[in-house]
């Protein structure tokens, strides 16, 4: 009994591993029926050795698919172990991982097996039956399965806490390529019905304070990069549009891990290292893009249309902006300084808050916690040395990155011998 | 310079700040009664907790700080070291002499320092909501044991009381020898004797849920399993997860 459940585990874990989102933030779920589980801040309660987060038990219902997309390692034609849990499986793994305090709560995903209201209808039975009979209050992610219908997916809505759907390639004809049988056209059909619903409920709720939570922690979705041949920009572009027209909480940005050694896929093949250094590039401007109120076209557009892999695309965009520089850290306004490379929302708050009680110098700068070595170049302090000749950008770049060095390039070897 | 010697406790800390006001002392150097060493010079005078002469204090605090910082001057107390303590008091000094609102003046040492110490202590409290593992004794019992960095198991009383509101738990803090019980009704401070201490934090002893094991092996085959071995990383690994806490994480035994 105990190897069986085991093995499949092993089997449901791992394929579910490459849907990279791991929120368990943003929701508003408190335990108020003596039940088990809380939401808020969201935790990350352990880290795997590729050093990303584990918060959730990200777990498929099924591998088994009647799709059969190129890029993923589930899809119908691949010659991999099939297993499929019951829901008393996936309720007391969820419930009694919970308990030890493993984890914040459950991420399900499935494959789609007969079709996809079936499958939606398996999935909805495991999250009713978490959140009716074992009262359970933690956070579940829920993926939308395509297609699904609407009353399915708006039922499911009630029970879970954020829900997904992947766009899985940047644009549609990259989608085309490696999954015919897919189209965003449907993944924004689905977004579509939970955002209504949710604008629905909410507007009900300010009314009626009883009616019942929907999706409080919003909806993300996933690109994969790498896989096929789409640039930074037309990654960035979807991004930004699916923000804006269905009000996501997140897009994830997942480097394509090869699976695959059929080269008539036309995807890269098993030994290709993954993009990481691209992979965060996009996570950095993404951030740029929500929280320091940059539009994409700064950042991406026709001249520059992937982003610098040396340097961050804050830096990046300050050095082709250099005449905006340098910033007068003691008047200029909020938004100006969090423009500036190396200095955060946090430490850009604090100078903001600070300058009110006098000059700041660079001493109090440095400890405020920014990045000061490659902020010098674009701030002005009270003491900031004044300098007759403006270094250019080609300079200033070549400082930074001297100065630094960059965590993704290997180190040169400790110790030359000495004969 | 005069030091103050008192107990350590956050009442003591803000009796110490009431004296100096009192007694008209502006340099002050803050020692603990147990570790308090004859100065060669200067004085020294013990401060007797005074609830209600702190209560003053914590009033006046609370009129001149913001809600965070407010927090943070109570959340700084937990870093349960007589430097903190000492920033705390100058800080406070600081702030009782200058105009309300000063509490915002990151340029200051003194006001920067206490966010610094509440990030620290705050972080230490995160790690402890995260990295806690909790085992099913076969009398249905969780329990857990911690070293936490900082005293911080008050600060998650709240937190587990929550989220565990139906199942009684236990958290048991090595380094200071006390713990945390919950009996389905509230949260208890508890002082372990020697061999109920032992009893959980010696493994061996306690006699575990017939479940317990599976669901460890279980949360280890999941953690192996969901790892992406191509994208191996373990200087980030062990960031996030700094070794001093694998002793204590069922999926790194």
């Amino acid at each position: 009994m105990s190897e069986r459940i085991r093995e499949k585990l092993s089997i449901l874990a791992d394929a579910a591993k490459y849907d990279v989102s791991c929120a368990s933030s943003g929701s508003n779920r408190k335990n108020n029926n003596g039940g088990v589980g809380d939401t808020g801040n969201g935790i990350c309660h352990s880290y795997t050795e590729d050093g990303r987060c584990v918060s959730l038990l990200k777990i498929l219902l099924t591998n088994f698919c009647i799709y059969d997309c190129k890029f993923c390692v589930s899809r119908k034609s691949n010659d991999v172990k099939r297993a499929a849990f019951t829901v008393e499986e996936v309720v007391s793994l969820t419930m009694n991982f919970y308990r030890r305090n493993y984890i914040e709560g459950l991420f399900l995903s499935s494959g789609i097996f007969k079709n996809a209201d079936y499958t939606m209808e398996r999935m909805l039975g495991i999250v009713k039956k978490l959140r009716l009979e074992e009262k359970f209050n933690g956070y579940i992610h829920l993926k939308t399965i395509p297609g699904a219908s609407e009353a399915l997916v708006t039922e499911a809505g009630l029970y879970a806490d954020r829900m997904s759907i992947n766009l899985e390639m940047p644009t549609e004809q990259g989608l085309q390529m490696v999954a015919p049988e897919k189209s965003h056209r449907e993944v924004e059909k689905e977004l579509n019905v939970v955002r209504n619903k949710s604008i629905e409920y909410n507007s009900e709720r300010k009314l009626i304070k009883s009616v019942p939570k929907f999706v409080p922690a919003g909806q993300s979705t996933q690109m994969v990069i790498g896989a096929t041949s789409e640039n930074d920009k037309e990654i960035l572009l979807t991004a930004d549009r699916f923000y804006k027209d269905f009000s996501l909480k997140r897009v994830y940005y997942s480097g394509y891990i090869p699976i695959n050694n059929d080269d008539k896929s036309l995807l890269p093949l098993i030994g290709t290292p993954p993009p990481v250094i691209r992979e965060n590039r996009l996570y950095q401007t993404d951030w740029l893009m929500r929280f320091y109120g940059f539009s994409v076209h700064e950042l991406v557009n026709d001249e520059h249309p992937d982003l610098d892999l040396d340097v961050d695309p804050k830096l990046s965009w300050a050095l082709r902006n250099a005449h905006l520089f340098p910033v007068d850290i003691n008047c200029a306004d909020y938004k100006l300084i969090l423009r500036v490379p190396g200095i955060g929302v946090r430490s850009a708050q604090k100078i903001v808050a600070a300058r009110q009680f006098g000059k700041l110098h660079i001493y109090q700068i440095k400890k405020m916690g920014i990045a000061y070595n490659r902020a010098q170049h674009f701030i002005r302090c009270a003491d900031s040395p004044f300098s007759l000749k403006n270094k250019n950008a080609a300079e200033i770049k070549q400082t930074i990155l001297q100065e630094g060095q960059s965590k993704w390039v290997p180190k040169a070897p400790a110790q030359l011998s000495l004969f | 310079m005069i030091s103050y010697i008192f107990d350590g406790s956050f009442y003591g800390l803000l009796t110490c700040i009431f004296e100096s006001y009192e007694r008209k002392h502006k340099q002050v150097k803050l020692c603990m009664e147990e570790t308090f060493a004859a100065e060669m010079f200067g004085d020294a005078i013990t401060v007797y907790t005074n609830k209600e002469k702190a209560l003053r204090v914590w009033k006046g605090l609370n009129e001149k700080t913001d809600a965070t910082h407010r927090q943070d001057f109570y959340t700084g107390w937990y870093a349960d070291d007589i430097r903190a303590w000492q920033l705390m008091f100058d800080y406070a000094l600081y702030i009782f002499d200058n105009v309300a609102g000063i509490d915002k003046n990151y340029g200051n040492d003194l006001v920067l320092g206490l966010s610094r110490i509440a990030k620290k202590v705050s972080r230490e409290r995160h790690r402890m909501k995260a990295f806690i593992r909790f085992q099913k004794g076969a009398n249905r019992l969780y329990h857990a044991v911690v070293n936490p960095d900082y005293n911080v198991l008050p600060l998650v009383a709240e937190h587990f009381q929550r989220r565990y509101a139906d199942q009684p738990w236990v958290l048991y803090d090595e380094r200071r020898h006390y713990g945390l019980y919950y009996d389905l009704k509230q949260v208890q401070e508890v002082i372990f004797e020697d061999a109920e201490a032992n009893a959980i934090a010696v493994p061996e002893d306690v006699v575990l849920d017939d479940c317990e094991s599976l669901y460890a092996t279980l949360w280890k085959d999941y953690f192996n399993n969901t790892n992406v071995k191509e994208r191996k990383n373990m200087k980030l690994h062990i960031q996030h997860v700094p070794k001093r806490y694998w002793r204590y994480l069922t999926e790194k035994q």
